[in-house]
């Protein structure tokens, strides 16, 4: 029987997945083709921007609807012509008929942690044991003891893929090596950073690689008790590891005695109630116990006291998706990617102004450029790069002059931000930096859990003076009160929330310094991105009259007659840019400072 | 040995303590402010951060644990800016009030703003404009205020161990909330104020301490709580110029006891008793019938006069003296010395008789000493605690609390013991919930079970006790069966209670008055010592057998010798050798045969007169109209008090006393500490010490006593009394030592029976326990169907003189009820608030009803506290045969419904307490 793919990727079914598998089926059912194939709805392709997508003998049609697919079935299916219209194109418009082999966006990509997504369909342990899903725990449990299991994840060099890269294999020696009678195994799938989703991506497409890594680890440290913390905004991947849980039990890679040896280890799900700081280990914790999600001193650390006070390892989604696979291919292989302290690949979700945007697996040690250029397809709209956000609220933002330095650990940290959790965010000269810091600053703020005196009032305060700065309202002393402040909050506050949150503004001072100085000296915003500094206007040579920025206006600010020229009322304009959208003739533009109120031009 | 280097210098350490610790301990204060030694620390304030080389971040000393070769700074630049700059975050949601602020001087926020001198942070400041939290009678909050440093969540957590503060919400939204809302007044508080005591601001406050004084204005005496036996120890601040005390708070300086920061409801907030406009201020001689002023001359004269004219016309035997659990040690030593050296008689005796008269009796025959075997510390290392007719987060609250902390954070396995379902009973692995007066046949039934499957420890009963056998005859025919049906638990509990204490290596047993109060209590009482002999569970910590006392001063009072049959040291008055010495140090012949108990005093016709020190039988003795009638016809009455009670209306003579906080002694609190009371007010009016009325009166009774103050009656007791042989003022100074003192060296005796029993043998008397039910009980019959406990509850004491006058109290509680089961309140009719006629053989109450779970079907219960719904004007005078105990716990009543009385709304409290789990 041949094989269809569709992608059931969180993307493509908000893109309308279900209707397109539905599509298809009718159209096969119409031309009586059912039978000949199997529909496989698998977890995410990876370039989320352009699904629903559909593979066909590795032909993949991309931005599907319900007329596509019935197209394709008719062309493809029946006639044998691949429809031209459906197929991917590279950012210079060329089509690519097997673009997962072929595109830019794929080519440079190295698949171990999501070497089962868009293949496998997550809810049948068949399609996962089919692609030597379980072998690692087999291989483990009845050759391996647990030390040589430590001591290949040692080798391997695996890293922590939550943000930290606390090397793996040495957190589970240190369980390992606590005398307890009960030791916890806990997966943090408590993915919050905006914009980050490679977890939530293996979660969805590929459960029981997380399941199979856990009872590794669980075996290497002497744990018969996990739990998979995962936050509730993700029901698809809750519902999904369920799923995979009850067949894994069923097929005894989980419960009493697994695959008939004295090992045993069952995995329960703890939902999150949606507080950003339980991805902190200690919070996540104390979330887990039933306590207040908030995160408390270290040491002890988990491996010493977690969980009840026993000892407890936690490992990040990727983390553990790394697992079967070094076990299978071994240290050696493994080692073939990345670089000597950061071996292996890294799942990125890149986004922001970058032409191919969604998740990628690739090398560590891969340039930022390759990453932004070769995978990414460079900046959209002919527009310059300026800079790059990596780690979420938790990084900061390297400089486009920085961009041939290599992803890993160290590099950027180096550079004052983090690798995080594999957010990557493009900015181009259209961004604002005191803008980009002040939108990750308003994000702890509301996510601090408020224990500790510089993270409650210290990111608060942070954010108050960046408004005051982007509203032109700031003085010089703001400037050097927020690099005081930012460094204590870096240096005083309790757990990584804290910790990190100044990162954002530390860089942004660091790298773009004169634009906070614009901002207070000039009050100016050079990207004119912050609304109190800038005014739209309207080009009397460019504009034509056709009134269509006057109907988009939603306070009425703009006055003009069909075919003539229309004029902004700044004193009206609320600057929201509804009018530079709609604009198809470049009419109007932004100035900063901005115009005067009661000023026509 | 560790070795650091603090700002330099080289320090050694012996044990891997805080930073901030070992700071403290050369003499470097690093500043904190959710910092508190009795609670976890969390690093939350970031106050304390200091620098340790080789280490880019800034770490918290009060969770950094010094490590060998570790090289700290506590005050460079960076450390400094970062205080400075937390602070000025904090004080940037903080409002500048300090001029109205309670916490004004004694504020750890307003300290550092000085230290750092920071008039307002940069960035300005931010209210958070909440409501104040008014609903609590006793205390305030305005979170306003709150730097959410957590101290009153983990206070009530970890000390209190009643989690009614969490932090809700998050960020700086984040703040402690009772019960998740927003009103203390009403949620599960239990009022102990730990939460103003602790908070390091003015955000929580004592409400009954606002705007009466300035920190600067007030003074501090530590002292002991005059309420229960706990003995907690209070710091009372007062205000010198107006002689009042301003407010209350737990030492720091006595863990062991009340963690360094806790109290109940009573402890810290019911002094306003001491300034009460009723206290007796003159002394009054009474003439016909109407109580006139007179001078001290003319009172003491009279009563002295009085009693010899007494003494004269029916001997010595006729007079009753009834000492003071309540007063110290100096003072009952003087008061049975009066009784003895002075008139001649051993009818001396106090209130131990109501409460603990069985264990005297009962533990002195097993044990060879009658006093807690433990302490009150060593409860947190018991695998298994078993308590039995015991109450305790209600009566002995601090204490309570720490059983909570036991079972919550150190694993102990609890078992209770009660026909009513209290708090622990609730909150116990198992809940033996037995049948009044059951008791001795529930144990025994253990004891059976224990035998059977051989969980008994033979090493110890071997080498360090006597009597086995006997006991081991008198369960061979033990009818399980027949026990689990009398005692209403079914055998299974009562197999599955005995296994998980009879497997535990360390088990302690508490007990109160629902062992002692009964017509078997001193059978009760051999019972449970026989328990733990078998198990081998003596002289160790967390073990033993502990009754707990209800009095402040009741375990002194009885060491004192304030008992019939006893000289001071439980030296017995009937052995010719302790005669001797006393009649030696006294200088007098004295009575060879023991005296009248207190119970009897009040039975026998031979008692013409009573001198009386602070007690009020009418309220607190069983059968109180019996007992008003007897007072009625003395034919001479002397009383000492510092109010007009129930009784003291019948006296001839009433001398004005002074309360706890107006003189200087000792207590001994229920684990045997001697602890000391310290004089914080001037007396009200001319109110004297009871010691100086003893010695007054004793000198015109003929016998001179010579002392110008406490300490000297201390000396003359150690020298008597070889338990407190090495008791000075001195050495319990800071801390009190428990007893047996032996010698001026002798550390203190912690734990009992660890080399051996109280008996010249050494060895432990097990004693075959009459199980059957008493002889002598009250059963319910066809007219009164019930049984009647009788008991406290958390907010009143006694009968109520202290903490009814109280405002904050009594508006928590304030009236008197009767709990009633679901079952029972169907059977007659009755529905919560309901106002309930009670009635006995004895006469009938007035009060309303509270349906509750908490009671057993079949079993009332009502508090003795308020003298208009008299509990005990119900009780009868069914003694036990032994200790002459009466059985408070078991009276059959019957209960009516008042038709037509307007219902009473049961106060929240009480609403909870029946509800809670």
């Amino acid at each position: 029987m041949k094989e269809i793919r569709i992608c059931a990727g969180g993307a493509c079914v908000a893109a309308g997945e279900f209707a397109v598998k539905g599509a298809l089926v009718k159209a096969l059912k119409d031309k009586g083709l059912l039978s000949e194939y199997k529909i496989i709805e698998t977890g995410c392709m990876g370039m989320c921007s352009r699904g629903p997508f559909m593979v066909i003998d590795d032909v993949v049609y991309s931005q599907l609807n319900q007329s596509a697919v019935k197209e394709i079935v008719e062309k493809h299916l029946v006639g044998g012509q691949i429809v031209d219209k459906y197929l991917m194109k590279t950012p210079e418009g060329k089509t690519v008929e097997k673009a997962f082999k072929e595109h830019d966006f794929y080519k440079k990509q190295v698949k171990i942690v999501t070497r089962n997504l868009g293949i496998i369909n997550p809810k049948n342990i068949d399609d996962y044991i089919e692609r030597d899903g379980y072998k690692a725990l087999e291989k483990v449990l009845k050759e391996m003891k647990p030390e040589e299991v430590i001591e290949e994840i040692k080798k391997s060099g695996l890293r922590g893929r939550g943000g930290a890269g606390f090397p793996t294999g040495l957190k589970w020696e240190f369980a390992a090596k606590q005398k307890s009678d009960t030791k916890y195994m806990v997966c943090n799938a408590d993915e919050g950073d905006p914009g980050a989703f490679m977890d939530r991506a293996v979660l969805e497409g590929d459960p029981h690689a997380v399941l199979e890594g856990m009872a590794i680890a669980a075996y290497a440290i002497g744990a018969k008790k996990g739990f998979i913390y995962v936050r509730a905004e993700y029901p698809m991947a809750i519902e999904r590891l369920r799923t995979a849980i009850k067949q894994a039990k069923e097929r005894r890679f989980l419960g009493e005695n697994i695959l008939e040896t004295d090992f045993s280890f069952d995995i329960e799900i703890r939902i999150g109630a949606g507080a950003f700081v339980c991805g902190e280990e200690t919070a996540l914790m104390a979330s887990i116990m039933g306590e207040r999600g908030q995160p408390r001193v270290r040491p002890p650390y988990p491996v010493e006291k977690g969980l009840w006070g026993k000892p407890t390892v936690i490992n990040n989604v990727e983390t553990l998706a790394n697992i079967a696979w070094i076990i299978r291919n071994g240290w050696q292989e493994f080692r073939k990617y990345g670089t000597e302290k950061s071996p292996g690949t890294k799942v990125f979700a890149l986004a922001g102004k970058v032409k191919n945007t969604g998740l990628v697996e690739v090398p560590l040690g891969i340039t930022l450029r390759e990453l932004i250029f070769d995978i990414g397809g460079g900046v959209p709209n002919g527009k310059k790069l300026k800079a790059v956000q990596t780690g979420g609220p938790s990084g900061g933002v390297i400089p486009a002059s920085k961009i041939d330095t290599p992803i890993d650990y160290e590099s950027l940290t180096a550079l004052g931000t983090i690798m995080g959790s594999g957010g990557v965010i493009v900015l181009d000269e259209d961004d604002c930096m005191v803008d980009v810091a002040k939108f990750f600053l308003e994000f702890t703020v509301n996510e601090s859990c408020g224990k500790c005196t510089p993270c409650r009032e210290g990111t608060r305060t942070m954010y108050e003076i960046l408004d005051r700065i982007t509203k032109g309202e700031g003085t010089m002393e703001d400037i050097d009160t927020l690099e005081e402040l930012a460094v204590v909050v870096k240096e005083t506050s309790l757990c990584g929330l804290g910790q990190t949150a100044p990162n954002p503004v530390l860089t942004t001072l660091r790298y773009f310094r004169d634009e906070y100085i614009a901002h207070v000296k000039e009050k100016i915003c050079p990207a004119k991105k912050c609304r109190d500094l800038i005014s739209y206007v309207i080009d009397p040579d460019k504009c034509t009259g056709c009134t269509a920025c006057k109907i988009v206006c939603p306070t009425k600010a703009i006055e003009g007659e069909l075919n003539k020229v229309h004029v902004i009322h700044q004193d009206l304009c609320i600057r929201c840019g509804s009018c530079m959208d709609v604009c198809r003739f470049d009419a109007i533009y932004k100035v900063t400072p901005p115009l005067k109120v009661d000023t026509k031009v | 040995m560790i070795k650091v280097q603090i700002d330099g210098k080289e320090y050694e350490f012996e044990r891997e303590i805080t930073i901030l610790e070992a700071a403290k301990k050369v003499g470097i204060n690093i500043p904190t402010l959710c910092y508190h030694p009795s609670v976890e620390s969390i690093g939350a304030c970031r106050m304390c951060v200091v620098e340790i080389e080789g280490s880019p971040k800034l770490h918290p000393a009060c969770v950094t644990k010094i490590k060998d070769g570790m090289v700290i700074w506590t005050k460079t630049e960076r450390v400094e800016r970062a205080r400075k700059v937390n602070m000025e975050l904090l004080l940037s949601v903080h409002p500048n009030d300090c001029m109205t602020c309670d916490a004004n001087g004694n504020c750890s926020l307003q300290d550092l703003a000085y230290k750092y001198q920071i008039k307002e942070p940069r960035w300005g400041v931010r209210l958070r404009n909440l409501p104040i939290d008014d609903s609590h009678p006793l205390i305030l909050r305005d979170l306003n205020k709150c730097i959410q440093c957590q101290l009153c969540v983990r206070v009530c957590d970890e000390v209190q161990n009643m989690s009614v503060y969490s932090m809700v919400d998050r960020g700086y939204h984040s703040l402690p909330q009772p019960d998740m809302g927003d009103k203390l007044g009403e949620s599960s508080c239990v009022s102990c104020g730990a939460c103003a005591t602790i908070c390091p601001v003015g955000a929580i406050v004592e409400k009954p301490s606002i705007g009466k004084a300035r920190w600067w204005e007030v003074r501090k005496v530590k002292t002991t709580c005059p309420y229960c036996g706990v003995g907690c120890q209070l710091d009372v601040y007062y205000d010198p110029k107006k002689n009042e005390i301003v407010r209350i708070r737990a030492s720091e300086e006595d863990p062991e006891i009340n963690d360094g920061v806790l109290t109940c409801v009573k402890g810290k907030f019911g002094y306003e008793f001491v300034s009460s406009e009723d206290r007796l201020t003159k002394p009054l001689i009474k003439k016909n019938g109407e109580f006139v002023e007179a001078t001290w001359e003319e009172a003491l004269d009279y009563a002295a006069e009085g009693i010899l004219r007494i003494k004269e016309k029916y001997g010595p035997d006729s007079i009753g003296v009834i000492s003071s659990a309540k007063c110290t040690n100096e003072e009952n030593y003087l008061m049975q010395k009066l009784a003895r050296a002075a008139i001649g008689t051993n009818n001396v005796d106090h209130c131990a008789r109501l409460c603990h008269a069985s264990t005297i009796v009962g533990l002195a025959q097993t044990l060879g000493s009658a006093a807690m075997s433990n302490n009150l510390m060593d409860i947190l290392k018991a695998q298994v605690i078993f308590i039995i007719g015991a109450n305790p987060t209600e009566n002995h609250p601090v204490y309570g609390a720490r059983i909570k902390r036991a079972v919550r954070r150190y694993g102990a396995k609890l078992i209770v013991a009660d026909p009513r379902k209290t708090e622990l009973a609730k909150m116990a692995h198992i809940h033996l919930r037995h049948k009044p007066g059951t008791d001795a046949l529930l144990i025994s039934a253990m004891m059976k079970v224990i035998l059977d499957e051989k969980l008994h420890k033979e090493d110890f009963i071997k080498e360090r006790t006597t009597g086995f056998e006997s006991l081991a005859e008198s369960l061979k025919d033990f009818d399980m069966d027949r026990a689990s049906k009398v005692t209403g638990v079914s055998k299974e509990k009562i197999v599955e209670a005995a296994r998980m204490y009879g497997e535990a290596d360390r088990a302690a047993i508490l007990y109160a008055m629902g062992i002692t109060q009964h017509s078997n209590g001193t059978q009760n009482v051999m019972a449970l010592a026989d328990l733990a002999m078998i198990t081998g569970n003596f002289g160790k910590e967390g073990t033993g057998v502990n009754p707990l006392r209800g009095q402040n001063n009741v375990q002194g009072a009885c060491d004192m010798g304030a008992l019939p049959h006893v000289y001071p040291g439980y030296q017995k008055v009937s052995d010719e050798n302790a005669r001797k010495k006393f009649e030696e140090a006294w200088g007098v012949k004295l009575p060879h045969e023991p005296g009248l108990a207190l119970t009897d005093m009040f039975l026998s016709p031979q008692i013409k007169a009573l001198i009386m020190m602070g007690e009020n039988p009418a309220v607190s003795d069983p059968d109180s109209q019996h007992v008003e009638e007897v007072l009625r016809n003395l034919e001479f009455f002397v009383d000492f008090d510092i109010f007009m009670n129930e009784s003291n209306k019948y006296a001839n003579v009433i001398l004005p006393a002074v309360s706890a906080y107006e003189k200087d002694g000792t207590f001994t609190n229920t684990e045997r500490r001697v602890l000391r009371v310290r004089k914080v007010l001037e007396p009200v009016g001319d109110a004297k010490p009871d010691w100086w009325i003893i010695k007054e009166l004793s000198k015109r009774l003929g016998y001179k006593m010579e002392y110008s103050h406490p300490s000297e009656i201390m000396e003359e007791i150690r020298k008597v009394t070889p338990i407190y042989g090495g008791v000075t003022y001195g050495r319990i100074e800071k801390k009190g030592l428990q007893w047996p003192v032996l010698d001026l060296n002798h550390p203190g005796t912690p734990i009992l029976h660890t080399q051996g029993f109280s008996f010249p043998d050494k060895k432990g008397r097990i004693k075959p326990i009459d199980y059957s039910l008493p002889k002598e009980i009250e059963l319910p019959d066809d007219e009164y169907p019930l049984f009647m406990t009788t008991g406290r509850m958390l907010y009143h004491f006694h009968t109520g003189t202290m903490t009814r006058r109280v405002k904050g109290i009594n508006e928590i509680v304030g009236k008197a009820y009767v709990e009633i089961s679901p079952e029972d309140a169907e059977k007659f009719g009755i529905k919560s608030g309901d106002v309930v006629k009670v009635s006995s053989r004895r006469g009938s109450v007035l009060t309303y009803a509270v349906v509750t779970d908490r009671a057993q079907p079949g079993v009332v219960f009502m508090p003795f506290h308020f003298a208009e719904a008299r509990a005990n004007l119900l009780t009868g005078e069914i003694l036990d045969p032994e200790s002459r105990i009466p059985a408070y716990k078991v009276s059959a009543v019957k209960i009516e419904k008042v038709e037509g009385a307007e219902k009473i709304e049961p106060p929240d409290y009480v609403k909870r307490i029946m509800n809670r789990n």
